[in-house]
């Protein structure tokens, strides 16, 4: 385990810093209120590239920063701070990790400098029905030669009514359910066949329902071995979802603050609620709970930069823990807010709305806590 | 020395000098070797795992060599406790010493009660209690009455303490005193050492709901204490008080991790059965035993943070609260689901294949982590005072 050194602190801080300055909470809200035509700014995007953060995961002959994800976990955790919306998940932790790992020499050397430069987006097409469950990929990819032909359904593709290229998981053999015979696919979003259907969440964030309809996909769009792909969509979650649960922490202990602040701040009775022992102890729980994640989403990170292909435990275990936190965290705010809590117009109910949002992205509570038992032959 | 050497020798070391006895899986409690002027030892192996690792300052690996230490670094020490874990290795003492007194000394002692009590305690030769509870002062410890008067060259020592863990088994006590009794209640209080066998100390032991493993009620009559036991100044023994009470809470708290417990999943597996996809057979115990896992998991991992954030210097302080709210109710959930997992088993109170209990008596120690040192109560409230800065707390 780590105490963050001073690069690091300082990363943090300047990401704290770009995020309120950059991207409050009121930019979702304006992002909401407009229903804006991306779901996200196109000019943070481009800001977020010249912070470094677009090639966070990306080496520097491919022009990124290489921060790791460590690095990418203290600016995740900022962005659930300010609800802050972008394709920075999807493209720069999820499909930066496939392609950094798995992509042939041309696929790298045409996306990566691209992504790191902001100039593509790239969504990861997974879920197929109402629960995260890779293994139950049925998409259909049909060898035809030297090709492929693609037929099924993805739904909860974040980024995906916004993104240029699609990473598809697709079953080149065997029956869903099974590890094996899982592949993953690079491919053009506008590639004839590909429908794609625009869905606003309930925390005003965006992702897509795609169809695949007769979508050709070449030989070279394949994205690591075929029938073999199982690990690498494994590792590019895994990043993923030690991201999600860095944002999850900064969601919940976002909502944790503007709570203490509001036990400081309102008064019942003639005192102050924060004086009430029956909420400073409920107070204090859920700041305990917040330092025990920290210390979960630290480790899953550590454990992702030194070797990705063992982090699953700790990675479950840190996105587990997130989901807990989250769901009490929120919660929690919303009573000790009282009827405010349950307005519009303070911005509690968006930290609520984004928590069961992350809580279910890339595997709930339950997915999780069955990943961390079975690495552990229970 | 690099580390990787000093992995290597320590593993050497540990291989030629740990006796096959102390390899064996403890037991808990009937297993510890506590030490002091009366210990007898359970068996020759620990004996001389004892001395062995006594002579390398393996006991109190961190503390300084001058005082009886190992003098390893942070990371050297960690090395140590991965290599004995490795083969299973006991740990050679517990003590309060060890735990709680010594970390104070280093901080507060001058150097003639280093000199005199560091090696002792690293050594073994005697064992300590802690003197803090009264009848009347329980959470609100800074009310405590015991007293001690100023006559010359001792203090005169006269009052009560309560729930003194040990008290009869101990050698020597740390203790809290009112040498103040004017002055507002946390300024009046001094840090003493002294002697259990000094005239006028006695103690009555207090059966526990777990049966073994007694605390004491503990009186001073006219008890002389000698100037040269004051440690720190005279009426700012609370903050050396509460020092040591940092100590013991992130000991207690950390007692909630995994390392060296009973292994919740392997009890499971054992009692229930997997299915054919390998789960657990029982899905309810499975979701606790997850749980309790996960946590466990987050416990260490928070351990270990604070570790590093204190020597890189990122203030750690009232976190203690925290190891110790969430370490305790942690290990108070694990017993419960153990309790579950063991069913009809876990009943057993006096019979032989129960070892008398020891199930049992552990599931009904565990109540008392969440008291000691502090109750969780306390501790959330320190929590929403010295960190949230709640008004009123
Ligand atoms: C097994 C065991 C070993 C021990 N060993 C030692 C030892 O070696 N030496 C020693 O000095 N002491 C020892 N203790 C004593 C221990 O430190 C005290 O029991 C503890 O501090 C609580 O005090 P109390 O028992 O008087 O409970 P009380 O303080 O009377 O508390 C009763 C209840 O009231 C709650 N409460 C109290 N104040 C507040 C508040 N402000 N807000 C909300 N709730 C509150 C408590 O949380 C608790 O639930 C030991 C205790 C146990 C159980």
């Amino acid at each position: 385990m780590i105490a963050l050194d001073e690069d690091r602190i300082m990363l943090r801080d300047s990401a704290r810093e770009f995020l309120t300055d950059k991207s409050p909470v009121s930019e979702l809200r304006r992002l909401r209120d407009t229903r804006d035509q991306d779901g996200f700014s196109r000019d943070l995007w481009r800001g977020m590239k010249d912070m470094g953060w677009t090639g966070i995961l990306i080496d520097e002959a491919n022009g990124g920063s290489d921060f790791g994800h460590v690095g990418m976990a203290l600016v995740c955790e900022e962005m659930g701070r300010t609800l802050a919306a972008s394709p920075f998940l999807s493209t720069a932790v999820m499909a930066a990790t496939a392609l950094r790992r798995s992509g042939s020499e041309e696929q790298k050397k045409k996306w990566l400098p691209a992504i790191s430069e902001a100039k593509a987006i790239i969504a990861l097409a997974v879920d197929e029905g109402r629960k995260h469950n890779p293994e139950a990929t049925a998409l259909k990819a049909e060898m035809s030669g030297n090709a492929f032909r693609l037929n099924g359904d993805k739904s909860f593709v974040v980024d995906g009514h916004v993104a240029d290229q699609i990473i598809v998981a697709a079953r080149t053999e065997g029956d869903p359910g099974k590890k094996e015979g899982i592949s993953l696919f690079l491919i053009d979003s506008k590639s004839p066949g590909i429908s794609i259907e625009r869905v606003i969440g309930v925390d005003s964030r965006n992702n897509a329902r795609i169809k695949f309809e007769n979508v050709h996909a070449a030989g070279t769009d394949a994205l690591g071995e075929v029938g073999k792909g199982y690990q690498l969509l494994e590792n590019t979650l895994n990043a993923g979802r030690a991201g999600i649960a860095a944002e999850m922490l900064g969601v919940a202990g976002e909502s944790f603050d503007r709570t203490v602040a509001y036990l400081k701040e309102r008064k019942q009775f003639g005192k102050f609620i924060g004086e009430f022992q029956a909420l400073q102890h409920r107070a204090a729980h859920i700041f305990g709970e917040l330092e025990l994640l920290r210390s979960l989403v630290l480790s899953a990170c550590v454990a992702l930069d030194k070797n990705p292909d063992t982090a699953g435990l700790s990675v479950s275990a840190a996105k587990f823990k997130a989901a807990e936190v989250v769901k009490l965290a929120v919660s929690e705010a919303v009573q000790m807010f009282g009827g405010m809590g349950m307005t519009d117009e303070i911005d509690i109910g968006l930290f609520m709305k984004r928590a069961r949002a992350t809580q279910e992205f890339l595997g709930d509570a339950g997915f999780h806590a069955d990943r961390f038992a079975l690495a552990q032959k229970f | 020395m690099s580390l990787d050497t000093f992995r290597q020798e320590t593993r050497e070391w540990l291989a030629q000098n740990c006796p096959p006895g102390m390899r064996k899986p403890s037991r808990g409690e009937p297993d510890i070797c506590w030490g002091g002027r009366n210990w007898k030892f359970e068996s020759e192996d620990q004996k001389i795992w004892l001395e062995r690792m006594a002579a390398r300052g393996w006991t109190v690996p961190m503390w300084p060599k001058e005082y009886g230490g190992g003098g390893l670094s942070r990371e050297e020490e960690k090395i140590l406790r991965e290599e004995m874990r490795a083969i299973g290795a006991r740990s050679p003492l517990e003590s309060f010493g060890i735990w709680m007194l010594g970390p104070a000394l280093l901080q507060f002692g001058n150097e003639a009660q280093k000199k005199e009590h560091l090696p002792k305690i690293a050594r073994g030769e005697i064992r300590w209690c802690q003197g803090y509870s009264e009848p009347g002062a329980g959470s609100d410890l800074a009310s405590l009455q015991t007293k001690a008067e100023d006559k010359g060259d001792y203090f005169l020592v006269n009052g009560q303490k309560i729930w003194t863990s040990y008290a009869d088994k101990a050698d020597w006590i740390f203790c809290l005193v009112r040498t103040d009794p004017a002055a507002p209640k946390h300024s009046g209080i001094s840090f003493v050492l002294f002697d259990m066998t000094t005239p006028g100390v006695s103690t009555k032991p207090i059966l526990l709901i777990s049966g073994k493993s007694p605390f004491c009620e503990t009186f001073f009559d006219d008890v002389k204490v000698p100037k040269e036991n004051l440690v720190g100044n005279l009426n700012e023994g609370w903050t050396i008080a509460k020092y040591l009470l940092t100590h013991e809470r992130a000991s207690i708290g950390a007692g909630g991790s995994l390392a060296g417990l009973r292994s919740l999943p392997a009890a499971a597996i054992k009692a229930v059965g997997r299915d054919q996809n390998g789960r657990l057979a029982d899905a309810f115990i499975r979701n606790d035993v997850i749980r309790a896992e996960i946590d466990g998991y987050a416990l260490l991992a928070t351990v270990e943070r604070y570790k590093a954030e204190a020597k890189a210097g990122q203030g750690v302080g009232s976190k203690s609260a925290i190891l110790k709210y969430a370490g305790t109710e942690l290990n108070k959930r694990r017993y419960e689901t153990f309790m579950t997992i063991a069913g009809s088993d876990g009943l057993e109170w006096e019979s032989e294949r129960s070892e008398d209990g020891t199930l049992a008596r552990e599931w009904l120690r565990t109540k008392a982590n969440s008291i000691e040192g502090g109750t969780s109560e306390v501790m959330l409230g320190i929590v929403a005072k010295q960190i949230l800065k709640l008004p009123g707390a």
